[in-house]
């Protein structure tokens, strides 16, 4: 009896986004420590765990395109930009609340994504990567030099976010805000990928000329992973300029959208949990460099204007280490550790 | 009753000819083969019916509908399903998945719908359903939920097949589905578009070089060289046709049949 509960015995439970109750009972766990983080951690902790929910949730749009669709995008800080300054120029000069201004900076990232998506019908590959990167640096020459609307290097200010007659005015309350939405975009982001639509967006990615035949419509796929992914790129930009309460070019440069694909390679291309683990492991991997590298600087002096640059290194090298050795990523070796234990304690 | 009719239809690549006016009707509810040598013509045909290559000239008339301006997945809901000479699956899914792919169409869910939970669900049961009748009957059980890209070539075959199933069209279109198969494997193929034909009365246009093959299960046979149609009947007919021959055999091909019979 104890062994059937854990089978799955019909279409319906086969077809669930979590199948089997352990998976379910685990979820329960993490999001209980999740929701209890702000209370027993600091300030600083609180705002680190806000900014990995802010780029989980970025990490997941960029995953749909770039992870399932297999457009390979340099410009989704380009589309964060976007959103950002859509929501701090709505808040800031028109006095739209957050909830008007969250959604509207995911739309108008979105027309944006839609337009941009258009030279994909003919592109692909590295062709695309160029016009993507293109469209990064266009972005950035516009944020910075549109000095009426952004106020260039000066950096443009938000009002505090009120949300149904609440003050979000702590990290703790905004805090909510993200997990909320993180919790959300990455149901909807499973639930696209194992629906008729994700199933699309990976043919077109593995064969497009087999997808086309059996009836996708490839333009039409391609136009909407890209809306798909600027509408999420949009809402992480506008959240992460509430958060910071101050945004500034600096925040959505090239050098971004590196990170953000860096945080998909490192997670595992394809994959929710994978974007979920990497984006968490690359907003954290600072931090841990900064926290062992800061006693070492004050007992060594000498080293100290050296150690900024360590972290820079040490970026580049995990992500070509996780290139030669662990293609699919943590969530691959997560995988991996799942399946060796499955038959325990037999060898097979 | 003509399911499909194809008029006068010809392409060129850079001043070569692939297909020259040719001119072909397929009868609803048949078994058709095309044949002829390497670089007659054949796939470039069926290239054109599924709506990869646009003809220069000519029509291409399904179901009373010139489908010859269509993209490819409009063909494909029109209800053209067909197979590749080289397989063309999703290497990194599953079959399952691969199958439920070629059910896109008959899907009538938008894509925000799907995203909302429960009701994903509801919808992918009853093609689930169907998939695994196809399943079933093309006896692919134990693959399941195997990722198609580690699956034997003659599996993987039969998964193209059965995706092409999925799509439940009403003309199927096989390029080569014997190449690369030994023996036992061939006969399976056979059996399965045998009954793929009886049981579901899918008309069926199949290009075949196995002629032990061709001639035991085709009602009809159409003969391309050089991107022109030589020939068309019954495989008896087929067999007898002096211009058949010589397009197989060479321009003497009197004297080599008369050294055959000879040794």
């Amino acid at each position: 009896m104890a062994v059937t509960r854990f089978c799955i015995r019909s279409y319906p439970q086969d077809l669930k986004v979590f199948p089997s109750p352990a998976a379910r009972i685990s979820l329960v766990w993490l999001l209980l420590f999740l929701l209890g983080l702000p209370f027993f951690s600091g300030k600083y902790i609180t705002f680190v765990a806000a900014v990995c929910g802010v780029s989980v949730i970025s990490a997941l749009g960029l995953n749909i395109l770039t992870g399932y669709t297999g457009l390979i995008s340099l410009g989704h800080a380009a589309f964060m930009g976007i959103g950002a300054y859509t929501a701090a120029a709505l808040a800031n000069k028109a006095g739209f609340p957050f909830l008007a201004a969250l959604p509207l900076a995911g739309l108008l990232a979105a027309a944006t994504g839609a337009v941009v998506g258009i030279p994909t019908l003919r592109l692909r590959g590295l062709y695309l990567v160029v016009t993507t990167l293109a469209f990064e640096f266009i972005v950035e020459h516009i944020i910075y030099h549109w000095e009426s609307m952004t106020q260039s290097d000066r950096g443009i200010s938000l009002p505090t976010p009120d949300l149904f007659g609440y003050t979000l005015d702590t990290y703790e309350s905004f805090y909510y805000v993200v997990l909320v939405l993180a919790v959300a975009t990455a149901l909807f982001t499973k639930n696209l990928a194992m629906s008729r639509t994700g199933r699309a967006l990976v043919a077109i990615r593995d064969r497009d000329i087999a997808a086309e035949i059996i009836g996708v419509h490839l333009a039409k796929y391609k136009i909407l992973a890209f809306v798909v992914s600027s509408f999420i790129a949009g809402i992480a930009g506008a959240l992460y300029a509430y958060l910071l309460g101050l945004i500034s070019p600096d925040h959505f440069t090239f050098n971004q959208s590196v990170l953000y694909i860096a945080m998909i390679i490192v997670g595992g291309m394809g994959t929710v949990m994978g974007s979920i683990i990497g984006a968490v492991f690359m907003v954290l991997l600072p931090e841990v460099i900064n926290a062992i590298s800061s006693p070492i600087a004050s007992a060594y002096p000498i080293l100290s204007p050296r150690i900024g640059a360590v972290s820079v290194i040490v970026y580049g090298l995990v992500i070509i280490l996780f290139l030669l050795f662990e293609p699919n990523g943590l969530y691959g070796i997560w995988i991996r550790i799942k399946r060796y234990w499955k038959p325990w304690p037999f060898t097979y | 009753m003509v399911l499909l009719d194809i008029q006068d239809i010809s392409i060129s690549f850079g001043g070569i000819t692939a297909l020259g006016d040719v001119t072909l009707s397929v009868d609803r509810g048949t078994l058709c083969a095309i044949i002829g040598p390497n670089g007659a013509g054949k796939t470039s045909l069926l290239n054109c019916i599924s709506g990869f290559y646009k003809p220069d000239s000519g029509t291409i008339v399904f179901e009373g509908q010139d489908i010859s301006k269509y993209r490819p997945d409009q063909i494909a809901q029109r209800g053209v399903a067909r197979t590749f000479q080289n397989v063309e699956l999703f290497a990194n899914m599953n079959v399952i998945d691969n199958m439920l792919l070629g059910r896109h169409h008959h899907f009538q869910i938008g894509f925000l719908k799907n995203a909302i939970l429960g009701y994903r669900a509801k919808a992918e049961t009853i093609h689930r359903q169907r998939v695994e009748e196809i399943i079933d009957f093309l006896e692919m059980e134990q693959w399941r939920k195997h990722l198609v890209g580690s699956l034997p070539y003659g599996v993987q075959k039969r998964v193209e097949l059965g995706r092409a199933l999925a799509q439940e069209p009403k003309i199927l279109l096989l390029d080569e589905p014997m190449t690369g198969m030994n023996q036992e494997e061939t006969e399976d193929i056979a059996r399965f578009i045998l009954d793929i034909h009886e049981e579901l009365g899918t008309t069926i246009v199949m290009i075949e070089h196995d002629m032990n093959v061709v001639m035991d299960i085709s009602e009809r046979i159409c003969v391309l060289d050089f991107g022109k149609k030589i020939a068309e009947g019954t495989p008896l007919e087929i067999q007898k046709d002096p211009e058949v021959q010589k397009a197989y055999l060479g321009e003497n091909y009197e004297s080599v049949l008369e050294g055959a019979r000879r040794s």
